[in-house]
């Protein structure tokens, strides 16, 4: 389309995208919790918004199939980036990319031993790039979810997962070892588009960084 | 799984393929009538001669395999460019300006992104042995003219400077290792990473590499830049300043972050961006070193194009139908055949026995005998 396409997922990262959206001037005309939508139409009729699983933004901005997009850094690891402008740390969706194992497990040990950890994670990259970086051999256990159940089945080690309050963890005894990095939003942007349309994006990127600062 | 190709390999139809082989020799002719020669560099050659001076991404792109006759490892080119660099310093050895022309399938190990192949069309024109301006501003005259003949129209094409960048880096003392992350986040537009990289760096540097991820749009950039980047980078910015004022007429746009190809690219980099393409059409600069390490250094400048993914974005371009001519000796048939030929019509012969499926065959029209003369006609669909 000649306008705007922007990528946004439901939940938190759509409700935190809101005051920057307002900030820039555009209002989604509708919630995607309530209608079942995947395109969303807004107060701009040159700019609509479609409706994607987080994981699937950076793919939609990178196919050009949306011109921005506004996706986790833990998503854009996963992804690798190719293709992609990353101009603004939103620093919405906050959290942190941690190693949990259980309470008692003696992670620095196993670690010292340079034993083979197992580790579950649905971040396979992120998990991958973090133990290469400390020499740790590990055999990574791709999972969709509910990480925390697989140590206490005894199906990994450890995990790899975002961690915001600490709650499932502890609810779970597993804690905390090791600091990955800390996660937000990025405002992603797809490379072709910001050439050829430029002067439709800069003053919604300008606007955004401007409300971020 | 019968038949099926390998991931991102893919034959091309007759209606694809025309366009695509229709679009080479047009391409190649507006090449060869401005004096670029036409060069078939092979298909493999070994590896110590294929990559040599270039990057660590164009040997993880190239296939290679054991030459049974010599036990050198060998590889299949993912890149032309190199190849023709090597004719020129190495074979041709002239002293004065070459043009050189080529088109011819590489492959990659892993696909360039998005939906690219494995298999791309390399389609390229490169000058040799002029250092001045003059010659990017053919070649990239070149290139608007290729995207025009190609039947492209909103088009941009954006010039960068590998000069900014190293200037500012090796000015900010930084190591191999640290210039190549700079790179990557510069390649990204990754501000926030950009800060962390450059931290502790000195002074204005430090500031000038932050201001990259900003610098682009039209020509006005470049009044930008000389505000907010230091006085060593002054040069460069003359350089693209010039190109600014003598291309002023195509649709030009300058992005002072984008180094694509840096390994080999040693000043003016360009790429040209079609409306609806998620990356960009055509890759080009200046890569006066490539000749050094084949044995004499050559002041170089060019650009290359995947043929298939142009023709794909073409438009424009009429889908003419074949005739369908019976079969039958007739004089006056033969004639008429031979004369819708000359007029550049596709004239089909029938054979017997194969009556209403002419169409598949691409017969939208055929020529029937009515009164005293042949003449064509839409075919009756029955």
């Amino acid at each position: 389309m000649d306008g705007i396409t922007i990528a946004l997922s439901k939940g938190r990262i759509f409700d935190e995208t809101l005051p920057l959206l307002a900030a820039a001037g555009i209002t989604p005309s509708e919630n995607p919790e309530q209608s079942r939508k995947l395109i969303i139409g807004t107060n701009r009729p040159d700019v609509q918004v479609v409706i994607v699983r987080a994981s699937d933004v950076p793919t939609y901005v990178q196919y050009g199939a949306a011109d921005l997009g506004i996706a986790g850094k833990d998503v854009l690891l996963e992804h690798g980036g190719q293709g992609l402008y990353q101009p603004l740390d939103l620093k919405i969706a906050k959290c942190r990319m941690c190693v949990a194992v259980p309470k008692g497990f003696d992670y620095q040990a196993a670690v010292q031993r340079g034993a083979r950890l197992r580790v579950a994670t649905k971040y396979l990259q992120t998990a991958r790039e973090h133990f290469g970086a400390k020499g740790v051999h590990v055999d990574l256990i791709k999972l969709y979810g509910s990480m925390e159940l697989a140590p206490l089945v005894g199906l990994a080690d450890a995990i790899v997962d975002l961690v915001s309050s600490g709650s499932t963890l502890k609810a779970n005894n597993l804690v905390e070892v090791e600091d990955i990095m800390a996660i937000s939003s990025r405002l992603i942007v797809n490379q072709a588009a910001l050439k050829v349309k430029r002067e439709l994006l800069q003053p919604l990127i300008d606007a955004f960084g401007k409300a971020v600062k | 799984m019968r038949w099926v190709l390998p991931e991102a390999i893919e034959d091309i139809l007759p209606v694809e393929a025309r366009r695509i082989e229709a679009l080479r020799r047009r391409l190649l002719d507006a090449f060869e009538c401005r004096g670029y020669q036409f060069v078939m560099p092979p298909l493999l050659e070994y590896v110590d001669s294929l990559l040599i001076g270039s990057g660590r991404d164009l040997d993880l792109r190239t296939f290679k395999l054991v030459d049974q006759l010599s036990g050198r490892t060998m590889g299949i080119r993912a890149d032309i460019t190199p190849q023709v660099a090597r004719i020129d310093a190495h074979l041709l050895n002239r002293e004065g300006v070459t043009r050189l022309s080529y088109c011819g399938s590489v492959l990659h190990t892993l696909p360039a992104g998005f939906t690219a192949t494995r298999e791309p069309l390399q389609i390229g024109a490169e000058i040799y042995g002029h250092a001045g301006l003059e010659a990017d501003i053919e070649i990239i005259r070149l290139l608007a003219e290729a995207l025009k003949l190609a039947g492209l129209s909103a088009t941009r094409i954006d010039l960068g400077h590998v000069g900014l960048f190293r200037v500012l880096t090796t000015a900010a003392g930084f190591d191999a290792e640290r210039e190549e992350s700079v790179f990557s986040a510069l390649q990204a537009k990754d501000v926030p990473t950009l800060r962390e990289l450059v931290q502790g760096a000195a002074e204005p540097y430090r500031s000038a590499l932050l201001a990259l991820p900003d610098l682009y749009g039209g020509a006005e950039v470049l009044t930008q830049a000389r505000s907010r980047l230091p006085a060593e980078v002054g040069p460069t910015l003359d350089e693209l300043q010039r190109l600014a004022v003598a291309l002023s007429d195509l649709p030009m746009s300058f992005d002072l972050s984008d180094l694509r190809g840096y390994h080999y690219h040693s000043g003016i980099v360009f790429a040209a961006y079609g409306n609806g393409a998620s990356s960009a059409l055509a890759l080009g600069g200046r890569y006066d070193m490539v000749g050094k390490a084949y044995g004499r250094a050559r002041p170089a400048t060019g650009f290359s194009m995947d043929l298939r993914e142009l023709a794909r974005m073409a438009n424009g371009y009429s889908t003419k139908g074949a005739i369908l001519a019976p079969s039958g000796d007739d004089k006056q048939l033969q004639a008429a055949v031979q004369r819708l030929r000359e007029q550049g019509e596709i004239v089909m012969r029938a054979l017997p026995g194969h009556e209403g499926t002419w169409h598949e065959a691409g017969c939208d029209r055929c020529l029937v005998h009515s009164g005293s003369a042949w003449s064509v006609e839409p075919i009756k669909k029955d």
